[in-house]
């Protein structure tokens, strides 16, 4: 069953002073409303993974991580490979955070994630079919948060956007006679596809304020959120509002506003780090 | 690439006959239980859903309750037998999962918690029989039933989906244009206040077009809202008399 979550008590004892900060057009950590905080990749932290890159965004640290395999396409689709999302929040990553399977927070991420990559078509699952309805790539994409500071989604995204861009596709032969698939690891020619680069733009809202990129404190005293991902094109490929509070009609065309601008930035800069 | 997609819009009607911006036939039914201290059957064209409402009630476990306000604990679930095809595991799916979650958050802002501390109100909704629209029938049943409980708030939450299929905007999709459509955009809100509570997009609009589904799905909720409360006046009135 999904309950109402516990606000941490700090926050709401800085509730008033972070209001007031916010209220004059500021983070608590002086940057104005609608900037991100630095943003840093390390990429090919874990070699054993077929990609993997890890996101710092400010203090809020995300590894992603990607492998890939030879499997069987889902039936309803046969001539597609297969994308799966996962995310964990480790223990690690926060006092609030606690061991076992994943909870409702992380498995929403995961599908959020999950749903804008494959709606906008942002890798070519068609271009990865080895023996159609038989044979195809299962690309496994694994999210750790490892340090929670705010603004997840967002960074979840930059690292899985940036995971898929490495990737490279494994060096393969198909049996004749058996159809069994050889893959050799070792050998890598071929990018996975990319079809378009995608981007979330998680938009809060506190007291009456819109803002992106909030640190862990004030994203605990926001009362809603909006996360919005969108494609190169400029088109809106995935929403999900988040959070006990609501947005009037105006601050969602306001926050759309903020996301396709803010959207353009991250791509061009997920776009540089994937170089 | 999917299994034949059928043509979705034939002469600007849809699979099942309705124009674009047409809702389905909607049924709304309240306390169809006698335990649960409110309870309403929601039926939009093939979907039907149940949604029962106790509380407020002590919290069990002790440790969820919270000292300034009532927890609104949710769960959605798919009945075994409520979709096309196989048979539904009755465990938890992901979907499950993340779609309780939604559907505590599209309830939450209007429920006045902060009037019962120490206390829980639980929300089941059961999907009895699925054809798109799910979530929203759960929602605007769920409200419907946290009325008929008595529990205090600003205003019910109504939802719909709105979506492109076939490159038009419509509201209400069923099961065939979810599956095959474009995009699918279900939106709750509180009709009175206009405060939007929920909103997912699944799928691709342009910002043009976006604005243009979410002022539909405004319609189609001020419409289903008109039903919510003439089904409660009619329980209600039929009772004091």
């Amino acid at each position: 069953m999904s309950l109402t979550p516990e606000i941490p008590v700090i926050p709401k004892i800085k509730l008033d002073s972070i209001l007031n900060v916010v209220s004059k057009g500021f983070h608590i950590d002086k940057r104005p409303l609608l900037n991100y905080r630095s943003i840093e990749v390390n990429k090919n932290v874990a070699p054993n993974a077929d990609s993997s890159v890890l996101v710092k965004l400010g203090h809020t640290q995300v590894l992603v991580g990607i492998k890939i395999d030879v499997g069987q396409p889902f039936p309803d689709n046969p001539e597609e490979g297969v994308l799966i999302v996962n995310a964990e929040y480790i223990p690690a990553a926060s006092p609030s955070f606690e061991p076992g399977p994943p909870d409702e927070n992380a498995i929403e991420l995961a599908r959020v994630i999950d749903r804008s990559l494959r709606e906008s078509k942002a890798i070519a699952l068609n271009k990865l079919v080895i023996i159609p309805g038989k044979k195809v790539w299962i690309i496994w994409l694994d999210i750790y948060v490892l340090d929670h500071d705010g603004n997840l989604l967002d960074a979840s995204m930059i690292g899985s956007m940036l995971a898929l861009a490495q990737l490279k596709i494994p060096y393969f032969e198909v049996d004749p006679v058996t159809g069994n698939v050889k893959v050799d690891k070792s050998k890598r020619i071929t990018s996975l596809p990319i079809n378009r680069y995608i981007a979330t733009v998680t938009v809060y809202k506190i007291g009456d304020v819109l803002l992106v990129d909030p640190t862990a404190e004030e994203e605990a005293i926001a009362s809603a959120s909006l996360s919005i991902s969108v494609s190169e094109e400029g088109n809106i490929v995935g929403m999900q509002k988040r959070g006990l509070g609501f947005f009037l009609e105006k601050e969602i065309e306001q926050a759309i506003e903020i996301s396709l601008n803010k959207g353009k930035e991250l791509i061009e800069l997920v776009k540089k780090f994937a170089l | 690439m999917k299994l034949s997609k059928p043509q979705l819009i034939v002469n600007g009607k849809r699979i099942d006959g309705r124009g674009p911006q047409d809702l389905r036939q909607i049924k709304i039914e309240v306390g169809v239980l006698k335990n649960a201290d409110g309870s309403a059957l929601v039926e939009i064209g093939g979907t039907k859903v149940l949604a029962a409402v106790y509380g407020p009630r002590e919290v069990v476990p002790r440790h969820q309750e919270q000292v300034d306000r009532a927890i609104i604990r949710c769960r959605y679930r798919m009945l075994s037998f409520s979709t096309l095809g196989e048979r539904k595991s009755p465990a938890p799916t992901r979907r499950e999962i993340e779609l309780s979650k939604v559907i505590r958050e599209a309830l939450e802002p209007a429920v006045l918690s902060m009037q019962f501390p120490r206390a829980a109100i639980d929300i089941f909704v059961e999907v009895i029989n699925a054809d798109g629209g799910t979530r929203t029938a759960g929602i605007t049943a769920a409200s419907v039933a946290l009325a008929d409980a008595g529990i205090p708030m600003l205003d019910l939450v109504t939802a719909v989906a709105v979506g492109k299929v076939d490159g038009v905007i419509v509201l209400d999709l069923n099961e065939i244009e979810d599956m095959y459509g474009e995009a699918d955009m279900p939106i709750a809100a509180m009709p009175s206040l206009k405060r939007i509570t929920m909103i997912q997009l699944n799928g691709v609009l342009t910002p043009d077009e976006f604005k243009k589904a979410l002022a539909l799905a405004l319609e189609g909720i001020d419409k289903i809202y008109q039903l919510q409360k003439e089904a409660l006046r009619k329980k209600y009135v039929e009772i004091e008399e």
